[in-house]
């Protein structure tokens, strides 16, 4: 475990707090002098993932720079349910441009900064995993490439949730969205499709590129945190689950994104210049089909028409992740 | 004011939109009942002890003064109480139990080694109760009376106080020191104890008094007929080690053999062995899983060489010698004979067969009810006769130190609602924090600590206390494998998990949280992530 670990106060390292910690031991989000950079009243759906992973992400990262951060944010839920005309959710400068430029803008918000040498403020560019994955790839290249100075956050959700839950380059196979749908030999979006963005953050061999889930939250803040450590180009994904476009109970949310990384389909691990530097291991290995059956976008491969054919692929998926990162309880290799 | 091109609204943050609007349900903190406060004979509040101690520091006196409004025994619960808790805690289906016996134990002793006391913090009412018998359950029935502001007087039969706690459990269980001081803070609120005081006409004491609580235990061994020749060895193991007790050492032999299958003939034989017996044999008539001993027990006594014999009844004694027969379990369980005899060596017998009560105290109390032996009392510990109230192994349920102390609470609380003539105040029972309502993803992985017991070579030898006690350190650790099922514990992780910022986290020591129903749009996230089940989901009214 990369993070400083909590040893026995009951709970340990995965709540957010507890009374008998030292006020410095508790995460961010545990102390009632947290910025909430994303206040409440924003129109998020019930149990959104998005909202409670920007404010998990933004949270830390004003902690870790005194307050001093500029956000840039794409098109997208986060976009739309926090800025309704005239209402804002933000409680820190924030910037909204286009769909596809959000990476664009933040390096130039970054390089203006430089400009007015203000090197002590920092900036955030995010968006959902349409902005990032899809959309706004090509500025996101470039300010990868360029080594821009932004901390770039996508939180993914796998989908275009907020104009009805179309597929993108993050859905992963087998799910339902409104453009693949339950049809034919291989319902649901086709295997061997989308992309790992993380990854190709990674063949740009920029400082720092991590990925994480609103589930580990200490997690979480410990990779933002260490992320302001460096200057330049830098990449975080985060894996925020979507009651909506899901089908999933929206007090489901945390407990999907846990099971998303115990059952090893979205990895959770660290980077620098390329190379993988830290995993999280599974801490309680479960099969796919736990995360997959609370999960309506998943519903016919179950029921009366089972399709355990599919579920094996999708099994064989995370079991390529688990091979391929490493992710088995120590002990368990 | 000059707005800039196109802008015509002033900006304004979201707070203004009240998303509780959206609600179904509201997310509420509750407190559910935790398995092992609902398993409590003496009704102790475990899971709030334990929250305290899980503190360390001034938080073990907390914790202690937790215990001590149910229970005024922890340092002797911590030895002898056979843990029912310990048996319905939910930990146990994530790795192992709390070992919440050693930890009350531990926090028992500190008070003890601190000189933490009691006091009474109400006024005297100069209402005069009598406890007769000042074994566990009158001790405890006379500390919740005086505690409450009652003139108490104590009437023991014995000449000391603590009843089967001291002349029923041999030394190497419960150290009599401890008991000492555990019994003197009771008597230190002001509590009359009269020894050598036989109460013999219950009658003639009752209208010299505003109430009674009778508690004179189960003292006389049960005696089975078996065919004994003129120079046959045969004792009753109250007896032995009552007597053991006051300064006799019985002659029990070489070979001694326990007749019964209960704790107190664990008690008799693995006193035989620490009396110098090469061998102690206990010979039961049923199987090692039907017998009533504590596992606990049993397995202390196997590890000082007793000896079992399983499935035999004994049919002869003579001197030296006892006749066997073997028994077989028939399709309900029950033993019958098989006509097969053989012989055992033994020098003595002991007989472990079980206890029953003297109640000749009793004649002439009208109203009171006695069946099989012992004396009827209503839920409220109230006998037939009104004022006269009964606990303890006199009464009809299981007998063990712990619930004859929850007996001695549960009377002392409706002896002084009868006092006053108002109902006493119904226990509050919340519904049971089961496993599944727990979410035990967040608690740490934890092995139970066991505590270490006494070299054998000294347990076979000498009456040193067997089990030992944890250090400070391994009991601390051990009070936070709790899961405080049911119950807040204050880890902030309904306040991390809210994405509309809904959970409101009072800033001061012990606050907790409100839900801020203004924002709260009912997802349930903070349900789900609450390891210890302490919110549920209330649909609201439509």
């Amino acid at each position: 475990m990369p993070y400083q670990e909590i040893k026995l106060y009951q709970t340990g390292t995965f709540v957010a707090g507890n009374r008998l910690l030292e006020p410095e031991q508790r995460s961010v989000q545990a102390r009632t002098g947290r910025s909430n950079s994303i206040t409440s009243g924003h129109r998020a759906c019930r149990g959104c993932g998005e909202a409670l992973g920007a404010r998990y992400v933004l949270d830390a990262a004003m902690r870790a720079t005194g307050g001093k951060v500029v956000a840039v944010n794409s098109t997208g839920c986060l976009e739309v349910f926090s800025t309704p005309y005239p209402e804002s959710s933000w409680q820190l400068p924030w910037l909204h441009s286009l769909f596809g430029n959000g990476p664009a803008v933040a390096a130039g918000v970054a390089a203006a900064l430089r400009a007015r040498g203000r090197d002590d403020i920092r900036v955030v560019g995010q968006a959902g995993d349409g902005g990032t994955v899809d959309i706004g790839f090509g500025t996101l290249s470039g300010m990868f490439e360029r080594n821009d100075d932004v901390l770039f956050v996508c939180y993914d959700n796998e989908g275009y949730m907020n104009t009805g839950v179309q597929r993108s380059g993050a859905t992963p196979p087998a799910a339902i969205t409104a453009n693949t749908k339950a049809l034919g030999q291989t319902p649901g979006n086709a295997f061997g499709q989308g992309k790992s963005v993380p990854l190709i953050a990674m063949a740009h061999e920029i400082p720092y590129v991590a990925t994480a889930t609103v589930a580990e939250l200490r997690d979480l803040e410990y990779k933002v945190e260490k992320a302001m450590t460096f200057r330049g180009a830098r990449y975080l994904h985060v894996f925020v689950p979507c009651p909506l476009g899901w089908g999933a109970d929206s007090a489901d949310t945390v407990r999907l994104a846990r099971l998303s990384k115990e059952t090893g389909l979205f990895p959770v691990f660290e980077a620098e210049a390329g190379e993988v530097t830290e995993v999280s291991r599974i801490r309680r290995q479960v099969p796919v089909e736990e995360y997959l059956r609370p999960q309506r976008r998943y519903a016919h491969l179950f029921g009366d028409h089972p399709r355990p054919d599919i579920v094996a692929r999708l099994q064989a998926r995370a079991d390529r992740n688990i091979a391929r990162f490493g992710l088995l309880p120590e002990g368990d290799e | 004011m000059d707005k800039p091109f196109a802008i015509t609204l002033d900006v304004g943050s979201s707070r203004a939109n009240k998303t509780g609007s959206w609600r179904t349900e509201r997310a509420v903190y509750t407190n559910r009942m935790p398995p092992c406060n609902d398993a409590c004979p003496a009704g102790e509040n475990i899971q709030a002890w334990l929250y305290e101690a899980e503190a360390g520091g001034a938080g073990y006196e907390q914790g202690w003064r937790r215990i001590m409004e149910d229970n005024p025994f922890p340092a002797v619960m911590g030895r002898v109480c056979y843990h029912p808790c310990e048996t319905a805690c939910n930990r146990a289906q994530l790795d192992e139990a709390v070992g919440i016996n050693s930890v009350e134990r531990f926090v028992g002793d500190e008070a003890i080694r601190q000189g933490w006391t009691v006091s009474v913090d109400v006024p005297p009412t100069g209402k005069r109760v009598l406890v007769v018998g000042a074994g566990p359950s009158g001790l405890s029935a006379a500390y919740h009376l005086a505690r409450r502001g009652h003139t108490v007087t104590i009437k023991e039969a014995g000449p000391m106080a603590g009843g089967m706690m001291r002349f029923g459990i041999p030394r190497y269980r419960l150290s009599r020191d401890v008991l000492d001081a555990e019994v003197q803070r009771i008597l230190d609120l002001g509590v009359t104890l009269e020894l050598d005081a036989k109460v013999t006409d219950l009658e003639a004491l009752r209208h010299e008094h505003d109430a009674v609580f009778l508690a004179v235990g189960a003292q006389l061994g049960r005696r089975a007929y078996i065919p004994a020749g003129s120079a046959a060895h045969v004792l009753d193991a109250v007896s032995m080690l009552r007597d053991l007790e006051a300064g006799e050492k019985p002659l029990l032999g070489r070979r001694v053999a326990v007749y019964g299958g209960g704790n107190t003939a664990m008690d008799a034989a693995r006193t035989a062995r620490r009396l110098g017996a090469a061998e102690a044999i206990v010979v039961y008539r049923r199987t090692q899983d039907r017998m009533p001993a504590h596992e606990s027990e049993l397995r202390e006594a196997e590890d000082e060489g007793v000896l079992f014999k399983w499935l035999s009844t004994i049919t002869q004694v003579d001197s030296g010698r006892l006749t066997i027969e073997r028994m077989e379990l028939d399709e309900a369980g029950f033993p019958r004979p098989t006509g097969e005899l053989e012989e055992l060596d033994a020098d003595s017998l002991v007989l472990a067969l079980g206890q029953e009560t003297d109640l000749a105290l009793l004649d002439g109390v009208p109203g009171l009810v006695v069946e099989d032996g012992v004396v009827a009392v209503a839920s409220d510990m109230m006998t037939g006769c009104p004022g006269v109230f009964a606990g303890g192994d006199m009464v009809p349920q299981e007998r063990s130190v712990t619930v004859a102390v929850g007996h001695g609470k549960r009377a002392a609380r409706h002896i002084d609602a009868w006092l006053s003539g108002a109902a006493p105040e119904p226990a509050v029972r919340p519904a049971l924090a089961t496993f599944d309502t727990l979410n035990t993803w967040y608690y740490s992985d934890a092995p139970r600590a066991h505590r270490p017991l006494l070299d054998r070579a000294r347990r076979e030898s000498t009456f040193d206390e067997v089990v030992l006690g944890h250090d400070e350190g391994t009991a601390l650790l051990e009070a936070r494998r709790c899961m405080s099922c049911g119950n807040c514990f204050e880890c902030d992780n309904c306040y991390g998990v809210c994405p509309d910022n809904a959970v409101i986290k009072l800033d001061q020591p012990n606050g907790k949280y409100l839900i801020d129903l203004d924002y709260c749009k009912g997802c349930g996230i903070c349900v789900a992530e609450c390891p210890s089940g302490a919110i549920q989901m209330f649909p609201e009214q439509v």
